[in-house]
């Protein structure tokens, strides 16, 4: 460990409304990643304060965030994250058995609920080795859904996956968006932005460029439009 | 609520990795395996050595009068002759003793044994049908007298192998029988097992055994009686006896508090030592053994356990970014090291009682498993899970969620 302090991110300042669809995009050592551990909650700003749905993050402990996390915050990862030899059903339960306020059958209707969101509900019972690439990230969308976030966190979500499978997840993410959910996308691929109502971009640790997206492209017609493979 | 969930997401991971679960339940099962059997082995040779101590007599008790009142020119008599034991001592024990569950007075004679041409000198022996009991001998055939013939002084007797080897054909069925002894017929009832020579060298199958009513009346013309025999309840509890009979018969015998014992209580306190020395050399034996088997156990569980940690340390961290707060990682970690532990011990148990049986049924060894050592290896093997799983665990609570989400 050095004594050097690296700073991140500075003077960062922005808000996201309810219901918007956000990219942050940037390069590699952009600040990125330390955006996103901020925003879930996983990292506490050093100065400078981070209201989540009204709560001051920094005035948290340990453990009031990963209460924080559990109740407020869905996290979707590009390399899915999903346990191995477990059930899609028992995967998206998992944040739900952290909450004690929920009973077993609430549990289980609302990660059926969520699976459903996801359009899984006959894939219940899979486990992630029986599941397509796309099919696991979308179990992990419905445990990032189930406990009805205030707001979905993705990192490089699409990163693993294929175009055509890439152009299903966002949109997934699109028409959770068009339900009504928050959702910000940490990517560094521009293509992926076109899909965001609102891109902010980083650049050594600094927001250079924040703007509305005016032309939001569909992601249901980019799919609709891609050469049908017939082999 | 919370700890059932717990509970259950501690039940799923082992679940996952039924393997790892069962090979790290393993190293508990062969150690509670090992002490259940290892412990039964001991305890059943403790018991068999006991068992053919206590054939020698050694819970036995002999009181004799004491030999130092002098007749005339201050001359000591012989034991036997001093007449201070009597029947009212014998009862006395019976009704006061806790610490004894056997008592039979005793009187004998020696004498010439006859069976039509062939007669033999021995020696009869008068006692109450409790004195087979107190000397742990069984008949080989035939039955014991009973309290009636006691009463009726009956002339009926048991015989030991060496006189019927003397005085009978092999052939013949001594039982049922006419002897003589000292002129007066016995019948014979019932015949001694053999019990070959004492420490001494001494036969003791040379005897005849009566009632003692009948060697009083009949052979010796008294009403005293020679010697006490009196059974402990245990080899353990000599000591309190000898101590119980004492002032038993003090009481019985009016001694002032000045005035020394008329008589004396002997126990066999050498064989005695040596029952103790080597049931404790055993308990320690058995203790190191039991204490190493579980203790690799231990070790066996916090090595998989700290191992599985670092494993899982990806999922450890997406628990932590959905929610699981540090708290949380440490009771699932301590659950799993739990259920291992205490499903280990419960089959460990199981294969512990199902060694031993079939030890017993191949090698013929004596087993014996004991309560206290299912109940001891079970709590320890709990307590183990808790000690070598809390390190683990504690480990897995302490990780930082960024790091273990990135950690490959």
């Amino acid at each position: 460990m050095g004594v050097e302090i690296v700073k991140a991110l500075k003077g960062v300042s922005f808000s996201v409304e309810e219901g918007e669809f956000i990219t942050i995009m940037g390069s590699s050592g952009s600040g990125k990643t330390t955006m996103l551990n901020i925003l879930g909650c996983l990292d506490k700003p050093t100065s400078g304060t981070y209201l989540l749905d009204n709560v001051n993050v920094k005035e948290l402990s340990r453990n009031e965030l990963a209460q924080l996390r559990n109740r407020k915050i869905g996290f979707v990862f590009q390399s899915y994250n999903l346990l191995a030899r477990t059930s899609a059903m028992e995967n998206v339960e998992l944040p739900l058995l952290y909450n004690p306020g929920i009973s077993t059958s609430q549990r289980h209707q609302m990660a059926v609920k969520a699976l459903e969101a996801v359009k899984l509900s006959d894939r219940l019972d899979h486990l992630p080795n029986q599941l397509s690439g796309g099919q696991q990230q979308r179990v992990a969308i419905a445990r990032a859904l189930v406990n009805a976030p205030v707001m979905i966190l993705a990192d490089e979500a699409t990163g693993n996956l294929d175009t055509k499978t890439s152009y299903e997840i966002m949109a997934l993410f699109q028409e959770l968006n068009k339900q009504g959910k928050t959702i910000v996308f940490v990517t560094h691929e521009p293509d992926i932005a076109a899909f965001s109502s609102r891109t902010i971009t980083l650049k050594d640790g600094k927001v250079i460029k924040d703007q509305k997206n005016e032309n939001i492209r569909s992601a249901k017609d980019m799919l609709a439009a891609l050469p049908v493979n017939n082999e | 609520m919370k700890l059932f969930n717990l509970i259950r997401i501690a039940l799923r991971a082992l679940r996952r990795n039924k393997l790892r679960a069962f090979l790290t339940m393993l190293g508990i099962i062969i150690g509670v395996g090992a002490v259940i059997a290892m412990v039964a082995i001991g305890q059943g040779s403790k018991k068999s050595i006991q068992d053919q101590l206590s054939t020698m007599g050694s819970n036995m008790l002999t009181i004799r009068p004491n030999s130092n009142q002098t007749a005339g020119g201050g001359a000591r008599i012989d034991a036997s002759s001093v007449q201070s034991l009597t029947l009212d001592d014998v009862q006395a024990m019976q009704t006061q003793s806790q610490y004894i569950n056997a008592v039979s007075p005793a009187v004998q004679s020696r004498g010439q044994a006859i069976n039509a041409a062939m007669n033999w000198p021995t020696t009869i022996q008068g006692v109450n049908p409790d004195f087979l009991t107190i000397r742990n001998w069984p008949l080989k055939s035939g039955t014991s007298f009973s309290n009636e013939d006691v009463n009726g002084a009956a002339k009926v007797c048991l015989v030991g192998q060496t006189v019927v080897d003397n005085i009978f054909d092999p052939s013949d069925d001594p039982v049922g029988k006419i002897i003589r002894f000292n002129k007066i017929p016995f019948k014979i009832i019932g015949v001694l097992s053999e019990k070959g020579e004492n420490a001494f060298g001494q036969d003791q199958d040379d005897i005849i055994l009566a009632p003692y009513t009948t060697v009083q009346k009949r052979i010796l013309a008294i009403t005293y009686i020679q010697t006490i025999y009196a059974s402990a309840i245990n080899e353990g509890s000599s000591a309190a006896a000898t101590q119980e009979l004492s002032q038993i018969l003090r009481t019985t015998h009016k001694l002032n508090n000045n005035e020394q014992d008329d008589f004396t209580v002997r126990t066999q306190a050498e064989l005695i030592s040596t029952f103790s020395s080597t049931s404790q050399l055993l308990t320690v034996l058995l203790a190191a053994i039991a204490g190493i088997s579980l203790l690799i156990g231990g070790i066996g569980i916090m090595n998989i356990m700290y191992v599985s940690v670092t494993e899982r340390t990806k999922e450890i961290g997406l628990r932590m970014s959905i929610g699981a707060r540090g708290i949380d990682i440490l009771l699932q970690f301590l659950i799993e090291a739990i259920v291992i532990s205490i499903t280990g011990g419960i089959i460990g148990v199981l294969f512990g009682v199902i060694s031993s049986k079939v030890i017993t049924a191949i090698l013929s060894w004596p087993t014996y498993v004991s309560q206290s050592s299912i109940i001891l290896s079970f709590i320890v093997c709990a307590v183990t899970g808790i000690f070598f799983g809390y390190y683990p665990a504690q480990k897995a609570s302490k990780l930082d969620p960024i790091e273990a989400l990135r950690y490959e």
